[in-house]
């Protein structure tokens, strides 16, 4: 039984410790934007939990499919952080170094990330390159349609002046890099 | 009046017109925009989505620069609005995870929406309307991150929220009523799971067509975009014809206040929102 895991697992997010107050009204699930994309539904992750079935959670595609658009959270009538969770979950599955059920999402959190820790700020162009070549290798990404899609609109971007072409340089990159090399530092203890 | 300003990544491609009306508006109505000198990403949707410690420690610097300034912060982007907020609760706990930045007094952040329709700014707006937007029917737009969740933005009307409306009545326009206003239109997932996207957008562009309004006006850089650019491809998969104008709040108050750069602003979006305009007069 995977109920000792579990629970080891729940005392590490102090959003969790809430969850046990949950008594399944569906409010959050019902006013969730992503509902219908969703093999989970929110209010089914949280019994998940209160079960200590973290697993079937991390397994799920619902913590990469949330929006984080603070919905379920604002309107549940018991205070759970269910957004708070769906991003404890996310960190868990992460540091787990597993392959997630949508390779895609933390694929771009990802090269996101290492895009502030190289120029401080985000570059929108450097940013779409990166993110569209390493995703290339994914299964059922990028399809053709959608590429062209893409270029499309990356054209009447750059034609209406959208598009800056070079990344800020601050002087700041050395104090950013400082939090990302803590980051590591925090992963491996 | 003078205050601390974040702009924020996206202002500086995407989002160029939205930056730039607001430094017209904002010099027009005398207030003075300090960009925090060398600021940083505040980590957006990627660092909350990855770890507790990015999420507080990126927003965390720029807090620290604007503790040292002293004055209020503002920020145009709903994301960033939410972000830094989030992480001046996170500093102001005693368990921060990340003691580094802890703030000795917790940095008022706003965002520029709240800001500009604040009590103070009322007097101001009013005087500078020389061009009310008389005839134009308008929807306010305000997303998710501005207004939920409501301990962190300390909106008081989380679900039906009305400064962006009453600006619009303000400025002479129309302001048309829908269920929408807070809906979620799937910015996050745009570069994951575009599907969901375009799905969560038709649905809006679908409700927007069937009022009466002829615009949507949005206070979101990420909003405004997502809104914008998306129409031509939904419309070719949902087999719809689209085409709303949609607008930043700071833009119809350029126009109201009759600025000249107006026009330039206009010209950057997708949806060209220039002829709705002429037709009404406006520009
Ligand atoms: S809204 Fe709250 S109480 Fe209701 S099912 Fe969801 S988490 Fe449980
Ligand atoms: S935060 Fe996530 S789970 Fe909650 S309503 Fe939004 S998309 Fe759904």
């Amino acid at each position: 039984m995977n109920i000792v895991k579990g629970a080891s697992f729940i005392k590490k997010g102090r959003v969790f410790d809430d969850v046990f107050a949950c008594y399944q009204c569906c409010k959050c699930s019902a006013g969730c934007p992503v509902a219908f994309a969703m093999d989970l539904l929110p209010h089914q992750i949280i019994r998940h939990l209160i079960y200590h079935d973290t697993e079937k959670a991390l397994a799920s595609h619902t913590i990469w499919m949330c929006a984080s658009c603070q919905t379920c959270n604002t309107r549940c009538p018991n205070e759970i952080d269910i957004a708070g969770v769906m991003d404890e979950l996310r960190h868990m599955h992460i540091q787990s170094g597993r392959y997630p059920a949508e390779p895609a999402t933390p694929l771009f959190h990802h090269t996101f990330l290492n895009e502030i820790q190289k120029h401080g700020r985000i570059h929108e162009l450097s940013l779409m390159q990166r993110y569209t070549f390493k995703r290339r290798k994914l299964p059922g990404k990028g399809n053709l349609q959608d590429m062209l899609y893409d270029m499309k609109l990356g054209l009447k971007l750059f034609l209406r002046g959208k598009i800056s072409l070079w990344p800020h340089r601050g002087r700041s990159r050395s104090e950013v890099a400082a939090i990302f090399k803590h980051e590591h530092g925090n992963k491996k203890t | 009046m003078k205050v601390s300003f974040f702009p924020g990544c996206s202002l500086e491609g995407t989002a160029r017109e939205y930056g730039e009306s607001i430094q017209t508006v904002c010099s027009t109505l005398n207030v003075v925009l300090e960009e925090l000198d060398d600021w940083t990403c505040c980590g957006a949707s990627s660092a909350h989505c990855t770890s507790r410690y990015l999420a507080t420690a990126l927003p965390g610097r720029n807090l620290a620069l604007a503790e040292s300034v002293g004055s209020d912060l503002v920020t145009p982007c709903a994301a960033c609005f939410s972000r830094l907020k989030t992480a001046v609760h996170e500093l102001s706990g005693s368990d921060s995870v990340a003691r580094e930045y802890a703030l000795k007094r917790p940095v008022n952040v706003r965002h520029i929406l709240e800001f500009l329709c604040s009590e103070e700014m009322v007097q101001g707006i009013e005087e500078r309307i020389v061009k009310p937007l008389t005839g134009l029917k308008a929807l306010s737009y305000y997303g998710c991150l501005l207004v939920r969740p409501p301990n962190i933005t300390e909106e008081p009307h989380w679900e039906d929220p009305r400064s962006l409306d009453a600006l619009l009545i303000h400025l002479g326009a129309e302001c048309i009523y829908w269920s929408y206003k807070t809906e979620c239109c799937g910015g996050s997932l745009l570069l994951t799971n575009v599907d969901i996207s375009r799905r969560l957008i038709g649905r809006m562009l679908d409700m927007a067509c069937e009022t009466e309004a002829e615009c949507i006006v949005t206070a979101c850089p990420l909003c405004q975009v997502n809104l914008d650019t998306r129409q031509d491809e939904i419309g070719e998969l949902n087999k719809k014809e689209y085409s709303i104008p949609v607008f930043y709040f700071s833009e119809l108050m350029g126009l109201a206040f009759n600025e000249p750069d107006a026009g330039k602003w206009l010209r950057r979006h997708i949806v060209d929102p220039q002829p709705l305009l002429k037709a009404k007069g406006l520009l």
